[in-house]
């Protein structure tokens, strides 16, 4: 099974990535890992003219802190995320997540740039940027604009990403420290996409919650922030009355759509239950 | 006019250079241009695993790079691993422990293995299990295969 046949292009820098976008025009996907781009290619999903494949421009990879902030490289593995020693200490819902993504194989090429980018609401680190306040950076031919993971992702396949831009650096607020974390994600095998998942990190003060974000995997069309969830925990415990309570208003806004993994009511309860285990595990992680 | 690019690359050791269609999968490549057919193409479109080669030092999908995109990259494949011994207590486990029937999967699944215990030499039935899940078997239902890995993990 091959692609349509296409014209391949592999800049070395961001500067000459943007120029080829420029000049070769709607007919040029990016290329990151490939591992949702090419299977979509091969099954004729897309038959783009041009590919530009990012993989040699070294100054898209790697993680770092700049300040109260890390800044990870678009092009950064997911095994790169798994083996960070700064995430595991600052942003362990990062390594978490990556963790739950596919297979080792993918893992080593596909990339967090190329999930976000994709804008597919079956993709993992769309709720964990939400969960985890992010920003991306969008280079393009005027320079570069900082936009929210809240309001990047406006549906299907669709973000707020240029076609003569490049998603290249992921920035991710330091979380306060004492933050609890989970990412739970229900699956029916390896390499599946989640049937249903819930990213959360939560702030606590003394026994109640003093800040909760909470991102919603492959619930509507897009990646769901469950506003009134986090909104309802405020300034509450964490007991059986409240999880039941937050579930229930995430699953008020999920519209998942049947497949071959169940149908919408299945998908929401499991929605539900994601919400309800990912709050009890990032509870137990918080320190007050 | 299809787009073809002159690409070079090591392939097990040597160096290779090849005017290669920038479509072409790095598997086919392997196995159409080279005949290097120990890497199995099975679905085609990243899920079965069969295809697994090694790219600098890394497990990869050989259905999902492009063998351009392998240009300047050190690729092995079960050929270049067999011939170097790397993968010899695996396979004499594999043999033993009848980790293997039609043996479709078997280059994929010895790949996977090896990576996992270069970076872990001391995984649990867990882990094995997790780091063979990309790729699939379809005769054994895996159990043979976890005891082979473990062989090597508790006898070297």
């Amino acid at each position: 099974m091959i692609p349509a046949a296409f014209d391949y292009h592999a800049p070395r820098s961001v500067a000459d990535a943007i120029k080829l976008l420029g000049q070769l025009g709607p007919e040029a996907k990016l290329l990151a890992g490939g591992h949702s781009l090419l299977p979509m290619m091969k099954l004729r999903f897309a038959q783009p003219a041009h590919l530009v494949d990012l993989g040699r421009i070294a100054e898209l990879r790697g993680i770092s802190q700049v300040g109260n902030e890390i800044r990870i490289g678009a092009m950064t593995t997911e095994h790169e995320l798994l083996s960070s020693k700064l995430l595991a200490e600052k942003a362990p819902l990062l390594v978490e997540g990556a963790g739950w993504i596919a297979d080792p194989q993918v893992r080593y090429k596909g990339t967090i740039g190329g999930d976000i980018s994709h804008g597919d609401p079956a993709n993992d680190h769309p709720a964990l940027m939400i969960a985890l306040d992010a920003s991306f950076v969008l280079t393009g031919p005027k320079g570069e604009r900082v936009v929210k993971a809240d309001g990047y992702f406006l549906g299907l396949y669709s973000t707020q990403l240029a076609a003569d831009e490049i998603l290249t650096q992921i920035r991710i607020p330091v979380p306060a420290a004492g933050s609890g974390w989970s990412y739970q994600k229900l699956k029916r095998k390896t390499g599946d996409f989640a049937t249903a998942a819930t990213a959360v990190m939560l702030q606590m003060k003394g026994k109640s919650v003093a800040k909760a974000a909470i991102g919603l995997t492959n619930a509507g069309p897009t990646v769901l922030k469950a506003r009134e969830a986090e909104a309802y925990l405020a300034g509450k415990e964490i007991n059986d009355a409240s999880l039941n309570e937050a579930a229930r208003l995430a699953m008020k806004i999920c519209n998942p759509t049947p497949d071959q993994r169940g149908d919408a009511d299945y998908k929401r309860a499991m929605c539900g239950e994601m919400t309800r285990r990912a709050l009890q595990a990032a509870h137990a992680r918080a320190k007050a | 006019m299809e787009q073809a690019l002159d690409t070079t690359l090591t392939v097990n050791g040597q160096s290779v250079t090849r005017r290669i269609p920038a479509r072409m999968n790095l598997v086919d490549f392997l196995r159409e241009e080279l005949g290097l057919t120990g890497s199995h193409v099975g679905c085609e479109h990243g899920v079965c695993g069969a295809c697994t080669v090694r790219v600098n030092g890394e497990i990869v999908r050989g259905c999902l790079m492009l063998a351009v995109q392998a240009d300047g990259c050190a690729v092995e494949t079960i050929e270049g691993l067999s011939d170097s011994g790397e993968l010899a207590k695996l396979q004499k486990a594999f043999h033993e422990k009848n980790a293997l029937q039609c043996g479709f999967c078997t280059p994929g699944m010895l790949l996977a293995a090896r990576d996992l215990l270069k970076r872990n030499p001391k995984p649990d039935r867990e882990q094995i299990r997790a780091h063979i899940s990309g790729n699939y078997c379809r005769c054994t239902g895996y159990q043979a295969i976890v005891d082979a890995i473990e062989e090597v993990v508790a006898h070297g």
